[in-house]
């Protein structure tokens, strides 16, 4: 049963990140990418720990957390940078 | 911000110190003495340079019936993200996309930055609406759905509610 | 009570599943950067927090762990939204608007006295044409 219910949210995940990855590719500007990418850091946050389940694993939940900040950071630095501050 | 007494600063440098002691917690979820000691030596030196970023009122504003309100505005808040969830999901699933966007602007009553901010954040995950711009208290709103560009009505539907909570607790 | 606990555990597993796929293909439809946003990080917030959550639970051990992951979810999602939008309109992409130009209000912020002077200068242009 629990393996079926997580079949199922791995692929409603990939379809997910495969639209995010067809918008980081087509998007017309800058900003529709990193809006792209901040989606894209999310559902990978929450594919690590769902990993982390699976397998077994508590040290993949620290690595989606920092991955995370990261992908925060980073964000805000694109941010900054398309707004002329940087 | 005002200048402090020894005594503020000390109180201020105890809360940035409890504080990242806490974090430290969760983060690593043990109670091996071992990690609690560095945790307890770590979060003091960080506390040291940082303590003025954490706290611009001091504890003394601390009372339990504003924990009672913290308490209600989280479950007002998570409702308003499932209703503003269900409400994305329908526009995004319907064909014909029914959008009507554009960029409403109204004044709040908040004055402290700190509540201003969770009031942005709030407005920013609940239903249809994100915050572009603050100025001074001019809040500037990306409404996926406008239905009036009048700023009382505007206030009325998109941050009635939580203000009305926010101004209780701060 | 453990089953209890597990059943509602699938169910928000597949709950967050299905918002995570609804965020992506928001991002995707949606027409301009601001509407992308409204889409992506709303559907992605509680997606990822109740995938996470629900982690927590069916492996009660983990839940303080998890816990810490879905309030840094609920405070920087906002945040980078938020600065992305500001960043965006401040580069100069306009929102695609379907009720014409007033309902852009924030625009008055960046060009107040460029609307009075492009108006005293269509006057004027017309009153010279009129002499």
């Amino acid at each position: 049963m629990l393996n079926i219910i997580i079949y199922i949210t791995l692929g409603f995940m990939f379809t997910g990140i495969f639209f995010s990855t067809l918008r980081f590719i087509l998007g017309p500007t800058a900003a529709d990418r990193t809006v792209a990418l901040d989606t894209l850091t999310t559902i990978a946050m929450a594919l690590l720990v769902l990993l982390s389940f699976v397998y077994n694993r508590f040290i993949y939940i620290d690595v989606a957390l920092v991955y995370g900040v990261l992908g925060f950071i980073g964000v805000l630095v694109i941010a900054r940078y398309l707004e002329g501050a940087l | 911000m005002e200048t402090l007494s020894a005594g503020g600063k000390i109180a201020r440098f105890f809360f940035a110190w409890v504080l990242l002691f806490l974090i430290w917690l969760m983060f690593t979820s043990t109670l091996a003495l071992q990690e609690v000691l560095t945790g307890a030596g770590v979060s003091f030196i960080i506390a040291l340079p940082t303590n003025r970023f954490f706290t611009e009122v001091q504890l003394y504003r601390f009372k339990p019936l504003r924990l009672f309100y913290v308490i209600e505005y989280l479950f007002v808040f998570l409702w308003a993200l499932i209703v503003a969830n269900l409400d994305v999901a329908r526009r995004v699933i319907s064909p014909k996309l029914p959008i009507n966007p554009g960029i409403v602007s109204f004044k709040t009553k908040l004055t402290s930055d700190f509540a201003k901010m969770v009031l942005a954040n709030s407005i920013t995950l609940t239903p249809g609406t994100l915050s572009v711009d603050i100025i001074d208290d001019t809040y500037y709103i990306h409404w996926i759905d406008v239905k009036s560009l009048d700023p009382e009505q505007c206030k009325k539907d998109i941050a009635e509610q939580f203000e009305k909570i926010l101004l209780k607790i701060f | 009570m453990n089953d209890i606990l597990d059943i509602f555990g699938m169910i928000l597993l597949l709950i967050g599943g299905i918002f995570l796929f609804l965020g992506g293909l928001g991002i995707f439809r949606m027409p301009d950067t601001y509407n992308r946003l409204q889409a992506g990080t709303k559907a992605t917030t509680l997606g990822g927090m109740s995938v996470i959550l629900s982690v927590g639970i069916l492996e009660p051990g983990w839940f303080i762990k998890t816990l810490v992951l879905v309030i840094f979810i609920a405070l920087a999602n906002p945040i980078s939204s938020h600065a992305l939008a500001h960043a965006n309109y401040k580069r100069g992409n306009k929102p695609y608007l379907k009720g014409g130009p007033e309902y852009d209000q924030y625009r008055k912020v960046f060009e107040p006295e460029v609307k009075e002077t492009k108006d005293n200068t269509t006057e004027k242009v017309k009153e010279e044409e009129t002499a």
